[in-house]
């Protein structure tokens, strides 16, 4: 009974695999792997939050073989890239270039970051100058200021 | 006082942020094209015998490129606002048909009319792919000088084309080339 168990909740994690690159492989290892990696760095501009790999969508289809006519003729990551960002902005891109326009987006997060901490480091300094002045009994809860 | 200004001068912020948010449409994809000049190209016409498109058809003159094709329902919707803008004959109207099938096309421009006057035949979408087209329809509106300067996504309505195409071909115009 409890191996039945195993099986159904193995059936239930289960996800069906569906081929949806139909490209035919490329000639050498090197190439299919730089395949792989292209496909997945662009985004299909239809259904936007997939990339152009995994998409079903029919311009997928058209830049998956784009990007496979462009690795068999041997150019490189970069030029692809710059191939698509052309016709297609930065938003092709999964990952944001570093650029100005793109600095609030990869230096936001350090900044509330640190802002957080600022605020943390004044409240809790603050907190215990108002304990060491105010309050005497030491085992008294905190409460929160405000 | 203070305390309270900061929290809540950060939840307008936020707030005015994802009010913005609300009226933008993440379908539209701003073109990396616009002030770029038309790509190169040469599509045979739809229809036999009529005369290529070309990018050389784009120069010396305010033109607009509609991307259309017979499969795609918004391009239904758009045909009839689409022939009207050709017959106030301000600027040329050129077609690109994508991925479609001439009979299929020329069937359709007879029923509901004909707004181009010229008509490029893109059956696996490989030009239009240099136009960074991602979906039908798409609108380019290019200057004299052969420059894209305005790129519309989905389907013209009467309103898009009177309160934003026919302003900006008119102001087009008056640019000397």
């Amino acid at each position: 009974m409890k191996r039945w168990g195993v099986v159904l909740l193995l059936l239930l994690l289960s996800v069906p695999a569906f081929a949806i690159d139909t490209e035919p492989a490329l000639p050498n290892a090197a190439m299919q792997s730089r395949y792989e990696y292209l496909t997945h760095e662009f985004r299909c501009l239809v259904c936007q939050d997939e990339d152009i790999a995994d998409s079903n969508a029919a311009l997928a289809a058209d830049l998956r073989a784009e990007v496979y006519r462009q690795v068999l003729q041997g150019r490189s990551n970069e030029q692809i890239k710059q191939y698509m960002v052309s016709r297609y902005g930065d938003f092709v891109l999964f990952k944001p270039p570093f650029q100005p326009n793109t600095w609030l987006l990869w230096f936001g997060p350090g900044i509330l970051l640190l802002l957080g901490l600022g605020v943390a480091f004044v409240l809790v300094r603050r907190r215990n100058q108002n304990n060491s002045t105010l309050v005497d009994d030491e085992n008294e809860v905190d409460e929160p200021r405000w | 006082m203070w305390r309270y200004f900061i929290p809540i001068a950060l939840i307008v912020l936020l707030m005015a942020f994802f009010w913005r948010g609300l009226y933008l449409n993440p379908g539209v994809v701003d073109s990396p094209l616009i002030g770029k000049p038309v790509p190169a190209f040469s599509l045979p016409a739809v229809a036999d015998g009529s005369p290529p498109l070309t990018s050389e058809d784009f120069k010396g003159h305010v033109s607009v490129l509609n991307v259309w094709a017979t499969w795609c329902i918004p391009c239904r919707e758009e045909s009839a606002t689409l022939v009207q803008f050709s017959k106030s004959k301000l600027v040329p109207v050129y077609g690109l048909l994508y991925k479609d099938q001439r009979q299929d096309a020329e069937q359709w421009l007879q029923e509901k009319g004909n707004p181009y006057q010229l008509d490029g035949f893109d059956p696996k979408g490989q030009v239009a792919l240099n136009w960074g087209v991602y979906g039908v329809p798409e609108t380019f509106v290019v200057d004299a000088n052969g420059v894209i300067r305005k790129k519309y996504v989905g389907p013209l309505t009467d309103s898009i084309v009177k309160d934003s195409l026919i302003p900006l071909v008119n102001s087009l115009n008056q640019e000397k080339p």
